[in-house]
C-alpha cells in the first residue's frame, strides 16, 4: 500500500520531495546535529563571502549589484536539482534512486534557497552538481560503450562512465531480453539468457565511499542493524534469500569477532529490539538486533530501497569483516577451532551447511593464523611520569586500561548454562564476549559443549516461574543479570534475579546525565555503586598488597639484619648531633 | 472369499473392457504370429486390403464369418490350454491362480453361446466386415455408456439395423452355482457388457491377461527386440518415402549458427559445457581492501562529504523494564494518541515487561529502519558551523561588587526643616553646601556634613528649580521661582570667595545692543534683596522649570516649556545678556543642557533629545528615545553619553557614538521617573522615582571606542515616604564623592554614603576616639555635648567640637591668622577655619607631607581633591583618624 503511495509521491515531484522540504528547519537541524566543526564547504564560495556581515551604508552608497553574475556563478549553479540531475544523467527516477543509495549521495540544503533556485523558493531537492558530474565522469571512459540518445531533432551523444549506471542499462537490457524470452515460451533462450545473467560488484564504490577504514567503520552502524534485520527475514516474495543467507553469514561473522576481540562494551534490552555497543579500533559502533520473533510483514514498506541498502552493506560489512578478522589474525572465512585443517577443503554443500550451522552456534573460538603467536601482550615501556604535561593523565589512563581488561573479564570462570526459554544466542554472545563459558540443551541448537547435569555449572539462567529440579550448586537467575552486570561493569548481587523475584529495573546505559537531567533513583545507587566499587578496586589490590606485604615480611627478616647495621651507623652520627645540641644549651645557659 | 470375489469381479470386468478393444488386435495378432507384415499393414491401415500372405482358410471363407475364425483360435486355445495346464502343472498352485481357472471355466461356456448368436447377426449383414471403423464393436450401437441405464429393460441396445438386441436369459444364483460346479470352463468365462452374452476366453487371452497383471509385454510377443527398419534414414534414397521437396533452410547455412561459431572461435562466447565450471562464482569474494588508507588518486572524488549522523540512542524510556516513573498515566497515553506522529515526542508507548520472556516483537521494527534508510538517501544535509563558544562566556560577565565601589550605601544625614515637597536641591561644586527649594515658598541652604541649615531665604513662588554654579571660584546660585530666575550670592563658605564673586558682579558692563531687543530684562538688586543675597532677577514671561549651567560658569540657559519660541533662553552672566537661539518652537521642551566640554546644546523635548551645535546653530543630532514622555535628563561628563528618564518608567542610555537609538533601556523603577543625574568623577548615575526609591547605577564609560558602556544596577536606596503619590522628586551627587542626595514629596533631604558609624547617644559609650564622632554626630544631636561657650569650658577634647561647634558661632574661637598663633589645638580651628581662609595651610598633596595633623587638613582638603585619598571601605580599615572623620562624616 505504502509503496504505491510513495511512488507517486516520488513522481508527482515539485511539490513532494516529500515531508521533507515542507519543514526544512527542522529537518536541517536534525541532520545538523553531531556535526562537529567543519570548514565552511568550498562548493559555495559566493555563500561564504556573504555570510560575514556587510558594514552597514546608507542606501545610496551601496554599490550596485553586478547583473551579469546573476545564477551565473557561486550557488546558483554549484547546486542542480533532482529533475536536472535525472536528465542530466539520462536515468528514470527508480534507477537514480538506486544509484544515490550505493554512491552515497545525499542532498544538500543550500543556505540561499532563492538564490540557488535563480529567483523561485519552491521545495525542491537539491544536490551538489559537483556530485552528479563525479557520477557521470570516471577515468574508466574507455571500458564502456556510448549511449545514444536522439532528443527532437538534435543528437545528443552523452557518454556515461560510471560502471555503475552502465551495468544499470545492462541489467535492464537482460530483463528486457528474459522478457521476451519468456513470452514466447523460448525456454532455451531464456535459460541462455538466465545464464549469462549480468554481474556487478561494489567493491570500488565502497573503497571510494571509505577511502580509510576508520571511514567505514564510523559509518558501519547503519550497516550493521539493517544486516541483522535482514537476517532475520523469512524467504519471502519481497526479500531475496541471497541476501538473507548473506547477511546472516556476514552477522555471525562479526560477532565472532566481537567474541574474539572481546570488543563489547554495553548492551541494552528495550522493547523495540536489543542494543549493543563495541568498541572497534577505537570507535563507538552500536546496532540493534530485533526480538527474535514471529516476522510481522509490514505494509508500509518499500523493499527494493531496502534490499538496495543491504546490498551495498553486505559488501561493506564483508571487506570490514575480512580486515577485522585479518587484522586480528584470524583466517578469514571463519575456521572454528576444533575443525580439521584439511576439511575445510572440501567444498560440499552439506559440510558447509553443517560447518554454517556450528559457526552460527557461536559456542567455539575461531582459528588464528599463527597458533603460537596468541596471549603475547607488548608490554609498553613506561615513562616517567612527570616529564609529560599532565601527570595525573597517564595514571588516569592506567587505571582505565585496567578497569577494561576487568570487564574484558567479567564472566571469566563462570560457567553458564542456558534454559531453552531464553535467547540463546543473544545470550551466548554476551557471555562469550566477556570471557564466560556457557552451554545449553544440545536439543536446541548443535554446539552444546556441557550438559545440565554437568556440577561445575556455577550459574543457569531461566526464565520460568518455577524450577522443580533445582542443583543446589548453582544460581537460578533471569536473563537480566547478565546484561545489568554487563552494564554496571560488575557482578550484581544474585539475589535480585532470582525466579520469580521481581526483578530492579533495566536502564540505559547510554544516557550520559547531564546536570539538570532527572536521574531515576536507581541509576543514581548504580552510581555510587559503582563509585563503590571502584574503591573496592583499590581495597582488592590493598589485599593483594598485604599478601604481598606478607611475601614481604619474609623478605624482612634478612632486610633487617641488613638495617640494623645501618642503625649503628645511623647511631654514631645521632651521637655527633646530640654533643653539638648540648653545647648549644651550654651556650644559652651561658648568656642566661 | 467375497473380498476376492470383487476383486476378481472387477479383474473380469477390466478383462471386458479389455476385451471390447483388443478383439481385433488379438487376431491381428494371431495373424502376426503367423506373419510379420501384418504388422505392418496394422500401421498403414491404407494397404490392409492387399494383404499378401493371409490364412488360406480365410481366403476361402472371405464370406464366412468369424466363427472360423473363432474356432481357429479355439484350437489355438486348446493348444494354449494345454500349455496352461502344464504350466499350473509346474508353476506353485496359487489359490488365485486357481479360482481365476474356474471363472474361466465358466465364461468359455458362456463365449460358446455367444459366439451362436455373434454368427447369426453377422450372417445377416457383412458389409461393414471391413469398414476402417472396425475397432468399434458394431453388435451394439448405443456406444460407450453406462449399461446401468439399460438395467431394467428386457433389451440391452440396438444393433446396426436398429433392432432390439435382447438381453439374453441369464439364471439365477443357483444357476450360476451349478455352471461354477460344473463347467469346467467357468474360469475362462466372461460376460460382455455390450451383448450381456458370456465370452469364453481363449487361451492367449488368458496369457495375455496373465501377462498385463505380471506386466510382461503383452500378447507375449517373442520378439521383443525386432530389427529396426529405417526408413527417414539420413542416407539419401533413390526413392524417397515422402515426395515433400526440400525446405530453403535446409541448404542455406543458419546465420546464428555461424555467428555463435564465430563467436567461439574468437573466445567471446563460451559452450555450455564450459560455463558449468564457473557456477560457483556466485558467491561474492571478499579481499583486503584496505591494504593502505590512502585515497586513489583516479578515484578521488570531490569531498565535502556530511556523514550521516548517528542514530539517537535509546534511553531509559525504551527500556523493557523501565523505572516506574517513565511509564504513561491515562492522561498522558491519552495526550500521545492524540497526538500527530510527527509531533511525538518519543515514537513508541513505554510499557513494563515482568519478564524478558514476555517481551513480544516490536511491530514497527521494520519500519523505523526504512525511515532511517528514507533519511539516509532522501534528506538534505547542511553544514553548520557550530559555535565553539563557551555558553558562560555570552552571558556578559557580572563584574564583582569590589569593582564597582565606590557607591552609596548607607543612609547618613536626613536634612529635615522643609514643611512640604521639596522640589529640587543642588549641592555647591565643593561639595560643601547643600541648596533646596520647597513648595512651602523657601529656599535653604544646607552645610551637606553636618545637616544644619544654614540659611533658609523666603521667595515668593514655588522655587521649581536650583543651580549652583559650576565654577568653584564664584559663588552663586540660581534659583528658578515661577517666572522670576534669581541670582543669588547665598553667602556660604569662603569668605574670600563671596567678596570675589560680589565684586565681579558689580564690575560686569553692560554693553546694550543697539538693534535687537534683548528677550528680557537683568533687574540688579539693591538694598534689602541684595543683603538677603539677591543679585538680579531675571523675569521672565512664562513660568520656568529648569535652569542650568554651562560648565565654566558664564552662560546658563532656562526653559519655559510654555514660551513657544521663547522655550529656551541662554543668558550671559558676565554681560548681562539673554539671548533666544531658536526662532521656532521645538515642542514641549523639557530641560536643557549644555555639553561639559564642547559648545553643544542638549535640548530634550516630550519625545526626542534635539543635539545643536551652538558655533555652527545647526542640528547635529536627534536621537529617539523612544519614550512617551521624557521627564529629565542628564549627560555623562565626558559628553559622548546620556541617561534619560521618562514618566513611563523608562531609564534609557544613549551611546552618541553608537547611534541615534537607545544603547540599554532598564525598566527599574514601578513608577514615573522624575529626576537621573550622573556623577562628575565617579561612573555612578542615579534616578530619583515616585515610587520612593533611589536607583543607583554603576555606568562605567571606557576610553576604548570598542568597548561598549557596562551598566550595572548596583543599590536601590529606600527611605522616602511615598506623600500625595509622589515619592523622590530630586536627586544629585555629591560634586567629588560617591555620594547621593535625594528630595523627596516627604520634605526631606536625604544624604546617603558610604560607611555605617555605630549611632553613639552619649559621650561615655563612644568606640572610636571621640574626634571620629566629631562633627556629624554633635550636630546630629546624638551625642549630647555640653554647649560650650568657650573655649575654656570645653569638656571633651576641643577637637571634637570641632568645625561645626566653631562653625554654628557656639565656640568664640580667636580667629587666627598663622599657624604659630594658634591658641586651641590645630584640630580645633579643623576644617572651617582652613577653608574659610584664616589658617594659611601649606597646600599639601600627598598624605605624607603633611604639617599639621593630619585633621587639621581634614574634610576640606580632601574634599577639594589636594589630598589624594584612597576612599576606604570599612572602618577597620582606615590608615588614619583623619578619613575616620571624614567618612563617619559621611556615613
Amino acid at each position: 500500500m505504502f509503496a504505491t503511495t510513495y511512488q507517486e509521491n516520488v513522481k508527482e515531484k515539485p511539490q513532494t520531495k516529500p515531508n521533507k522540504p515542507t519543514k526544512p528547519d527542522a529537518n536541517v537541524i536534525c541532520w545538523v546535529e553531531g556535526i562537529t566543526q567543519c570548514a565552511p564547504p568550498a562548493a559555495d564560495p559566493y555563500e561564504f563571502k556573504s555570510a560575514s556581515p556587510s558594514p552597514q551604508l546608507p542606501f545610496d552608497l551601496q554599490p550596485p549589484t553586478p547583473l551579469s553574475l546573476f545564477y551565473e556563478s557561486g550557488s546558483a549553479t554549484a547546486y542542480i536539482s533532482r529533475n536536472q540531475a535525472i536528465k542530466k544523467l539520462q536515468l528514470n527516477l527508480a534507477d537514480f534512486r538506486r544509484l544515490c543509495i550505493l554512491k552515497g549521495i545525499y542532498p544538500h540544503e543550500p543556505r540561499h534557497k532563492k538564490r540557488v533556485g535563480k529567483g523561485s523558493t519552491a521545495p525542491k531537492t537539491y544536490y551538489f552538481a559537483k556530485d552528479i558530474n563525479y557520477i557521470s565522469h570516471e577515468p574508466i571512459i574507455h571500458k564502456f560503450r556510448e549511449f545514444k540518445r536522439i532528443q527532437g531533432k538534435s543528437k545528443i551523444v552523452y557518454i556515461s562512465h560510471e560502471p555503475i549506471i552502465h551495468k544499470f542499462r545492462e541489467f535492464k537490457h537482460f530483463v528486457r531480453r528474459l522478457k521476451k524470452a519468456i513470452n514466447k515460451r523460448n525456454t532455451d533462450a531464456a535459460n541462455r539468457i538466465r545464464a549469462n545473467k549480468p554481474k556487478y560488484k561494489l567493491d570500488h564504490i565502497v573503497k571510494e565511499r571509505y577511502p580509510s577504514f576508520i571511514d567505514a567503520l564510523r559509518d558501519v552502524d547503519d550497516c550493521l542493524s539493517m544486516c541483522f534485520l535482514f537476517a532475520t527475514f523469512p524467504k519471502t516474495a519481497h526479500t531475496s534469500y541471497d541476501f538473507i543467507l548473506l547477511s546472516r553469514r556476514l552477522t555471525v561473522e562479526f560477532m565472532h569477532y566481537v567474541i574474539a576481540s572481546r570488543s563489547l562494551r554495553k548492551v541494552f534490552i528495550s522493547i523495540k529490539g536489543i542494543y549493543y555497543q563495541a568498541e572497534v579500533m577505537g570507535q563507538t559502533i552500536s546496532w540493534v538486533v530485533p526480538h527474535k520473533l514471529g516476522y510481522d510483514h509490514p505494509t508500509e514498506v518499500d523493499y527494493k530501497i531496502m534490499q538496495t541498502f543491504t546490498e551495498f552493506y553486505t559488501t561493506l560489512l564483508g571487506f570490514v569483516n575480512y580486515k577485522l578478522y585479518t587484522d586480528f589474525n584470524l583466517h578469514y572465512p571463519p575456521k572454528l577451532e576444533l575443525e580439521d585443517q584439511n576439511s575445510t577443503t572440501k567444498v560440499n554443500a552439506e559440510f558447509r551447511e553443517q560447518h554454517e550451522e556450528r559457526l552460527a552456534a557461536l559456542s567455539q573460538s575461531l582459528q588464528t593464523l599463527h597458533a603460537g603467536s596468541e596471549e603475547e601482550e607488548i608490554e609498553m615501556d613506561e615513562f616517567p611520569s612527570e616529564n609529560t604535561d599532565d601527570p595525573d593523565r597517564i595514571e588516569q589512563v592506567k587505571v582505565e586500561a585496567e578497569k577494561l581488561k576487568k570487564l574484558q573479564n567479567l564472566f571469566k570462570g563462570l560457567k553458564f548454562y542456558l534454559s531453552r526459554e531464553v535467547p540463546r544466542e543473544t545470550l551466548v554472545f554476551l557471555i562469550r564476549s566477556f570471557g564466560g563459558e556457557v552451554s545449553w540443551c544440545n536439543t536446541v541448537c548443535v554446539g552444546a559443549t556441557y550438559s545440565e547435569d554437568d556440577e561445575t555449572i556455577t550459574h543457569q539462567i531461566v526464565d520460568r516461574t518455577e524450577m522443580p529440579n533445582q542443583y543446589l550448586s548453582r544460581y537460578y537467575i533471569q536473563p537480566q543479570w547478565v546484561f545489568d552486570c554487563i552494564n554496571s561493569r560488575q557482578l550484581l548481587p544474585v539475589e535480585d534475579y532470582f525466579i520469580g523475584a521481581v526483578l530492579p529495573p533495566h536502564l540505559s546505559p547510554f544516557v550520559e546525565e547531564e546536570e539538570g537531567d532527572y536521574v531515576p533513583p536507581e541509576r543514581k545507587s548504580q552510581l555510587t555503586g559503582q563509585a563503590a566499587t571502584d574503591s573496592g578496586v583499590e581495597v582488592v589490590s590493598d589485599e593483594e598488597e598485604s599478601d604481598d606485604e606478607q611475601e614481604v615480611d619474609n623478605n624482612d627478616d634478612d632486610d633487617d639484619e641488613k638495617n640494623e647495621n645501618q642503625e649503628e651507623e645511623d647511631e654514631s652520627e645521632g651521637n655527633y648531633l646530640h654533643q653539638f645540641n648540648n653545647a648549644i644549651l651550654k651556650k644559652q645557659n651561658n648568656i642566661l | 472369499m467375497g473380498a476376492e470375489i470383487t476383486t476378481l469381479g472387477q479383474v473380469g470386468y477390466r478383462i471386458n473392457q479389455y476385451l471390447k478393444m483388443d478383439l481385433f488386435h488379438d487376431k491381428s495378432a494371431s495373424e502376426s504370429d503367423e506373419d510379420t507384415t501384418d504388422s505392418e499393414e496394422s500401421v498403414y491401415s491404407g494397404l490392409e486390403e492387399e494383404p499378401d500372405t493371409s490364412d488360406d482358410e480365410e481366403e476361402k471363407n472371405d464370406d464366412k464369418s468369424d466363427s472360423e475364425d473363432e474356432d481357429n483360435s479355439e484350437s489355438d486355445n486348446e493348444e494354449s490350454d494345454k500349455e496352461n495346464e502344464i504350466d499350473n502343472n509346474t508353476d506353485d498352485k496359487d489359490v488365485n491362480e486357481e479360482d481365476t481357472n474356474t471363472v474361466n471355466v465358466a465364461a468359455k461356456n458362456k463365449y460358446n453361446d455367444k459366439n451362436n448368436t455373434r454368427t447369426t447377426s453377422q450372417t445377416v449383414d457383412d458389409e461393414y466386415y471391413h469398414d476402417s471403423s472396425d475397432e468399434e464393436d458394431i453388435r451394439n450401437t448405443v456406444g460407450n455408456i453406462p449399461m446401468e441405464w439399460y438395467r431394467d429393460y428386457p433389451h440391452i441396445g440396438y444393433d446396426v439395423e436398429g433392432r432390439k438386441l435382447i438381453k439374453p436369459k441369464k439364471g439365477d444364483e443357483l444357476d450360476e452355482f451349478l455352471q461354477r460346479m460344473d463347467n469346467p470352463d467357468y474360469w475362462q468365462t466372461v460376460t460382455n457388457k455390450m451383448t450381456g452374452q458370456n465370452v469364453l476366453l481363449t487361451k492367449e487371452d488368458v496369457s495375455l491377461i496373465e501377462g498385463l497383471m505380471l506386466q510382461r509385454t503383452p500378447g507375449g510377443a517373442k520378439e521383443t527386440y525386432e530389427p529396426w527398419i529405417d526408413f527417414f534414414t539420413h542416407e539419401t534414397m533413390i526413392h524417397p518415402v515422402t515426395n515433400r521437396p526440400a525446405d530453403k533452410r535446409s541448404f542455406i547455412p543458419s546465420k546464428y549458427v555461424g555467428q555463435m561459431v564465430h563467436a567461439i572461435k574468437m573466445g567471446w562466447m563460451k559452450r555450455s559445457t564450459d560455463k558449468k565450471e564457473k557456477v560457483d562464482d556466485d558467491e561474492p569474494k571478499y579481499f583486503m581492501l584496505w591494504k593502505d588508507d590512502e585515497e586513489n588518486e583516479a578515484t578521488r572524488r570531490y569531498r565535502a562529504n556530511i556523514p550521516a549522523p548517528k542514530a539517537a540512542l535509546p534511553g531509559h524510556v525504551e527500556s523493557y523494564n523501565p523505572p516506574p516513573e517513565y511509564l504513561f498515566t491515562k492522561e498522558e497515553e491519552e495526550a500521545w494518541l492524540a497526538q500527530e506522529p510527527e509531533e511525538r515526542k518519543i515514537n513508541f508507548i513505554p510499557k513494563k515487561y515482568d519478564s524478558l520472556r514476555l517481551v513480544p516483537a516490536y511491530s514497527r521494527f521494520v519500519k523505523e529502519r526504512f525511515e532511517r534508510c528514507l533519511d539516509l538517501y532522501l534528506c538534505p544535509r547542511q553544514q553548520q558551523t557550530r559555535m565553539n563558544i563557551n555558553p558562560e562566556d555570552l552571558i556578559p560577565r557580572l563584574p564583582k561588587p569590589k569593582d564597582l565601589q565606590p557607591f552609596p550605601t548607607q543612609q547618613a544625614i536626613i536634612y529635615k526643616g522643609h514643611t512640604d515637597i521639596v522640589r529640587c536641591i543642588s549641592a555647591d561644586p565643593t561639595g560643601q553646601w547643600l541648596a533646596s527649594g520647597c513648595d512651602d515658598e523657601t529656599v535653604k541652604f544646607w552645610e551637606v556634613l553636618t545637616g544644619r541649615c544654614m540659611k533658609t531665604l523666603k521667595v515668593s513662588g514655588t522655587p521649581r528649580c536650583i543651580a549652583w554654579n559650576p565654577n568653584p571660584a564664584i559663588c552663586l546660585c540660581l534659583v528658578a521661582v515661577d517666572q522670576n530666575l534669581l541670582v543669588l550670592n547665598p553667602g556660604l563658605g569662603d569668605k574670600v570667595l563671596i567678596s570675589n564673586t560680589d565684586s565681579m558682579i558689580q564690575n560686569i558692563e553692560t554693553t546694550e545692543s543697539a538693534g535687537k531687543s534683548p528677550p528680557l530684562n537683568w533687574t540688579v538688586c539693591e538694598d534689602e534683596q541684595y543683603d538677603e543675597g539677591y543679585r538680579f532677577i531675571l523675569s521672565h514671561p512664562k513660568e520656568i522649570t529648569h535652569v542650568s549651567w554651562h560648565g565654566k560658569g558664564d552662560y546658563f540657559a532656562s526653559v519655559m516649556p510654555k514660551a513657544d519660541s521663547k522655550a529656551v533662553l541662554i543668558h550671559q552672566l558676565s554681560k548681562q545678556r539673554s539671548q533666544n537661539p531658536f526662532s521656532k518652537p521645538k515642542g514641549l521642551v523639557q530641560c536643557v543642557y549644555f555639553h561639559p566640554v564642547r559648545p553643544f546644546l542638549f535640548v530634550a523635548t516630550q519625545r526626542y533629545i534635539r543635539v545643536y551645535n551652538l558655533l555652527k546653530q545647526e542640528l547635529t543630532k536627534k536621537l529617539m528615545t523612544s519614550c512617551r514622555w521624557v521627564s529629565s535628563m542628564s549627560i555623562h561628563s565626558g559628553g559622548d553619553n546620556l541617561v534619560i528618564g521618562s514618566y513611563d518608567c523608562k531609564l534609557t542610555w544613549f551611546d552618541l557614538d553608537l547611534s541615534t537609538k537607545p544603547y540599554q533601556t532598564l525598566r527599574h523603577h514601578k513608577k514615573a521617573i522624575r529626576q537621573v543625574s550622573f556623577h562628575k568623577r565617579y561612573p555612578l548615575f542615579a534616578s530619583a522615582s515616585d515610587d520612593g526609591t533611589v536607583i543607583v547605577c554603576h555606568g562605567m564609560v571606557y576610553n576604548d571606542l570598542l568597548q561598549n558602556p557596562l551598566i550595572v544596577p548596583v543599590k536601590v536606596l529606600h527611605g522616602h515616604k511615598i506623600t500625595k503619590d509622589l515619592g523622590v522628586i530630586d536627586c544629585e551627587f555629591h560634586p567629588t564623592q560617591p555620594w547621593v542626595f535625594s528630595s523627596g514629596a516627604d520634605g526631606t533631604i536625604r544624604f546617603r554614603g558610604l560607611l555605617e558609624v555605630p549611632q553613639p547617644t552619649d559621650v561615655s559609650s563612644l568606640t572610636l576616639p571621640a574626634s571620629c564622632y566629631g562633627t556629624c554626630c554633635i550636630s546630629r544631636g546624638l551625642l549630647e555635648v555640653p554647649q560650650p561657650t568657650d573655649v575654656s569650658t570645653l569638656t571633651l577634647p576641643a577637637s571634637c567640637y570641632g568645625t561645626c561647634c566653631i562653625s554654628r558661632g557656639l565656640l568664640e574661637v580667636p580667629q587666627p591668622t598663622d599657624v604659630s598663633s594658634l591658641t586651641l589645638p590645630a584640630s580645633c580651628y579643623g576644617t572651617c577655619c582652613i577653608s574659610r581662609g584664616l589658617l594659611e595651610v601649606p597646600q599639601p598633596t600627598d598624605v605624607s607631607s603633611l604639617t599639621l595633623p593630619a585633621s587639621c587638613y581634614g574634610t576640606c582638603c580632601i574634599s577639594r581633591g589636594l589630598l589624594e585619598v584612597p576612599q576606604p571601605t570599612d572602618v577597620s580599615t582606615l590608615p588614619f583618624l583623619l578619613f575616620i572623620m571624614v567618612h563617619a562624616a559621611a556615613a
